[in-house]
């Protein structure tokens, strides 16, 4: 049994979502270094993930059954570390040592073998680069024919980069349907709105065009999050791929949909406003 | 050892990458190879006529290809990625970097068609930094077999090793004179003619070069030592240093840019040991063109004649 098991209760897992970007908020105000815009949009779909949809246990992070978890964008971290804190992969009060130097929880995530953070199967911090190691990933385990299913958690502007396409025709060549991309679609990258700094739309249609099954939700909708999850095991030979409607930044009212939260903390003052409209949850702070 | 100077048997190396893996594939159920498109010309198709389901296609994708095969070695395979030298190592070199090196991921890739002796291609497709690119890589092992006898055990026992592997190879028929059945461990250079005036350092091609070379200054009176480096990283020191305590000069010999390859990574042993003379031959600082793999080797400066000249002229520096 994992130390804290799933979560089966929609107000549940959105109080736990709550007190996962009240985490981050607490985590970036300590660190004074990181990413806030992105983790806070995210804080639904990986609690939807952890805490309800994922075979997992954290008490052993490699048991051959699990699901496997990619992250493509490594500068989340701290909604990934949150979580996995708070689902019982590690002890919470090590969220203290964000980006801090000895530490496991580096600015991007590092692969286990070099900083032995459980519950992280390889590093992810270059753009582009996840979608393919989780086609591997599913290739690999098609050919042991394991019921295994895999998740990667990718950008929108991440889609970007060229190696995406590469990986989206390779998955549905190779008839990837134990795969499930999410597509954190909030429209922002570092220089402001998509269609601005390099333009992906329409999305869906491509990659329709590329032989893969669409869905979209509303990414930041714990009922719609916890049907469409259920929706994306159909062995039907097609990759699928969420597109997640999300706002950067959800749940703090200056941050949200502001594409200049992407890469900042909030100072100290911002971090007490941002703590005072996240309210306070049954789970407790780590602080 | 003796070589048969004259009529050597010849017989591509790439050959030996691909029977190696066929035997492999049939040792090892977990062995996959991935495939972009030149599966002809690395010779991964035999692979894949004997074992289809485990030849998985990526096309001319090779960013794509490691991370791929990234993914299928965190499911407990040991994926084989295989292109030309410059595609295998250079395009993809962030994806080899996060996703295999710093990850530290059981995946071995082998490059074919390397060095400026793949001829005819031209500069684009002769690549001469790869073993720079990745002997920086922490985590990473670097192999150049001198021949076919070589790769096929290079490519046999990197699968005994847990961890990225870079294997370098070639295209062309070279000369087949390892005994098949040497003890070949990585990290241990084998001193294949000894010497007491000079040293040669070679890898791959030039490993033949080499002796040649010493076979014919043995013949003027100058006693050249050749030790064939096949693992480039991690370097056997401790052969480097007695050789040149012995020797008193050492000329490297190999198939890349002088820069960050076998040269360097030499230098860097003795330099903080024991320094004592040392010269090159590689291509020295520019790119390739199109020609045979012996025009290259003479109008770049690495071939026997090459070797011959930079002993002579180096001798005078010993002290």
């Amino acid at each position: 049994m994992s130390k804290n098991p799933k979560i089966t209760d929609v107000n549940e897992l959105n109080e736990m979502s709550r007190q996962i970007r009240r985490d981050i908020i607490n985590m970036l105000l300590i660190s004074k270094s990181g990413h806030s815009g992105g983790p806070l949009g995210l804080a639904d779909i990986f609690t939807a993930l952890y805490f309800n949809k994922l075979n997992i246990n954290s008490e052993k992070p490699e048991m051959e059954e699990r699901d496997y978890f990619f992250l493509s964008i490594g500068h989340v971290a701290p909604v990934w570390y949150a979580t996995l804190a708070r689902r019982g992969y590690f002890e919470l009060d090590e969220l203290k040592t964000l980006r801090k130097v000895n530490g496991r929880l580096q600015g991007h995530p590092a692969p286990l073998k070099t900083h032995g953070l459980p519950g992280i199967e390889i590093a992810s911090g270059s753009l582009g680069q996840g979608l393919s190691i989780a086609v591997g990933c599913a290739i690999g385990l098609k050919l042991d024919k394991k019921p295994n299913h895999v998740y990667c958690v990718n950008g929108d502007g991440e889609l970007q980069e060229g190696q995406l396409w590469e990986a989206i025709m390779t998955a549905a060549h190779h008839k990837t349907d134990n795969l499930t991309m999410i597509v954190d679609f909030n429209d922002c990258q570092i220089d402001g709105r998509i269609p601005e700094v390099m333009n992906l739309y329409p999305l869906k249609d491509k990659f329709i065009s590329f032989g893969w099954e669409v869905f979209e939700v509303d990414g930041n909708n714990m009922n719609e999050l916890m049907e469409i999850f259920e929706k994306t095991k159909m062995p039907n030979g097609k990759p699928k791929v969420i597109i997640a409607k999300t706002f950067m930044g959800n749940g703090v009212s200056f941050m949200k949909d502001d594409h200049r939260w992407h890469g900042v903390p909030p100072n100290p003052e911002q971090g007490k406003i941002a703590l005072e409209e996240l309210a306070p949850t049954k789970f407790g702070d780590f602080v | 050892m003796t070589f048969d100077l004259i009529n050597p048997e010849l017989k591509e190396t790439r050959q030996g990458f691909a029977d190696a893996l066929i035997e492999l594939g049939a040792e090892n159920p977990n062995i996959v190879v991935l495939g972009g498109d030149v599966s002809g010309s690395v010779k991964t198709s035999l692979f894949k006529e004997k074992f289809p389901e485990r030849f998985i296609s990526v096309g001319i994708a090779e960013q794509d290809m490691m991370g791929t095969a990234a993914g299928l070695a965190v499911a407990g395979k040991i994926p084989f990625a295989s292109a030309y030298g410059e595609f295998a190592a250079g395009r993809p070199f962030d994806q080899i970097r996060q996703s295999l090196a710093y990850s530290e991921m059981n995946v071995k890739i082998c490059a074919s068609h390397c060095g400026i002796s793949v001829g005819p291609d031209g500069a684009t497709h002769q690549s001469l930094e790869d073993v720079a690119l990745m002997r920086v890589l922490p985590h990473m092992t670097v192999v150049t077999p001198c021949d076919y006898n070589e790769t096929f055990l290079a490519v046999k026992k990197c699968v005994e090793v847990n961890g990225p592997f870079y294997i370098r190879f070639y295209r062309d028929k070279t000369p087949n004179f390892t005994d098949k059945n040497a003890t070949f461990q990585f990290g241990k250079a084998n001193t294949l003619i000894d010497g007491n005036d000079v040293t040669l350092v070679a890898n791959g091609l030039l490993v033949w070069e080499a002796i040649k070379a010493s076979e014919q200054l043995k013949k003027e009176g100058i006693s050249a030592r050749v030790i064939n480096m096949h693992t480039i990283k991690p370097i056997d020191s401790e052969i480097l240093v007695k050789a040149a305590n012995e020797t008193g000069l050492v000329i490297t010999c190999e198939d890349h840019q002088k820069h960050g390859g076998l040269f360097s990574a030499v230098a860097e042993v003795l330099v903080q040991n024991n320094p004592v003379p040392m010269d090159y031959v590689a291509v020295n600082d520019t790119f390739g063109e199109s020609g045979t793999m012996e025009e290259l080797m003479a109008k770049y400066g690495i071939d026997k004649n090459a070797i011959i000249n930079k002993v002579k002229k180096n001798l005078k520096r010993k002290k």
